[in-house]
């Protein structure tokens, strides 16, 4: 598996169970620690990103019992670092997800779910969800700091 | 992957939770056990101590928003220590550092 080249792509399948999350925030973070210009902060940035995502899929088969495997495929070009998560889970319509009461209402402690789409938007510098009854694919892309010669 | 939950029971009137190593879906469940244990154990008065995490995500939030939830509902509290950025960091983005009271110290957390 060659990582941190630029063109290079590294593709990971796992089983959709809780215990592969971290195997997957392990392949993109060292595909992304090779790359001398992707800070450790935004690093960990995608890592919480990358399990966000993950979970969301685990859980999305669990929902339809489906036994298929969830694809992490991470690219790296001169400009960009990109990781996409495909699942075959039902699927859900990111335009719809539920808002959060405002973190002064006492409301707010009822929910204990829906954080991870919120936090993923705010980690990376781009992201595009699709999705549909076949599957959910979430692309997240952080840009690399292109130093002065 | 090894997640530590270790417990102090009584530090000036609170419990202390020490959780070490990651926190997510696959470690969540067991955090969240320990805390409910801790609360039917009679302890309300609990400190989540994050200094040895070293990885955290919604998952986790949601476990210390239960828990939070299940110590008010005794008129109990949870506190946190953390001074780690990247741990802050979750807490400051989804807004929970104005839902949770947030230490540098065990000490600090329950002098308060």
């Amino acid at each position: 598996m060659g990582v941190g080249v630029a063109g290079q792509v590294v593709e990971l399948e796992i089983p959709a169970r809780p215990e592969f999350v971290a195997l997957a925030r392990m392949v993109v973070a060292a595909m992304a620690s090779s790359d001398a210009n992707l800070p450790d902060d935004r690093i960990d940035d995608l890592k919480i990103a990358v399990s966000e995502a993950c979970t969301n899929a685990i859980e999305a088969h669990d929902a339809v019992a489906a036994d298929e495997r969830v694809v992490v495929r991470c690219r790296a070009d001169q400009q960009t670092l990109e990781v996409r998560i495909e699942d075959r889970g039902g699927g859900f319509d990111p335009s719809t997800l539920p808002e959060h009461p405002p973190v002064t209402d006492p409301d707010r402690l009822k929910f204990e779910r829906g954080l991870g789409i919120p936090l993923i938007r705010s980690l990376v510098d781009e992201v595009e969800i699709k999705s549909s009854s076949d599957g959910t694919a979430v692309r997240m892309v952080m840009r690399r700091e292109i130093l002065e010669p | 992957m090894d997640l530590g939950l270790d417990v102090d029971p009584d530090r000036n009137g609170w419990a202390v939770l020490s959780v070490r190593g990651e926190v997510d879906v696959y470690t969540a469940p067991r955090f969240r056990e320990r805390l409910i244990e801790l609360v039917s154990e009679g302890k309300h008065r609990i400190v989540v101590d994050l200094e040895g995490v070293d990885f955290l995500d919604s998952t986790g939030l949601g476990v210390l928003v239960g828990g939070l939830k299940r110590l008010r509902s005794h008129d109990g509290d949870l506190a946190l220590v953390c001074t780690q950025a990247r741990i802050l960091k979750v807490f400051e983005i989804t807004g929970l550092t104005k839902v949770f009271s947030i230490y540098d110290t065990v000490d600090a957390a329950v002098a308060a």
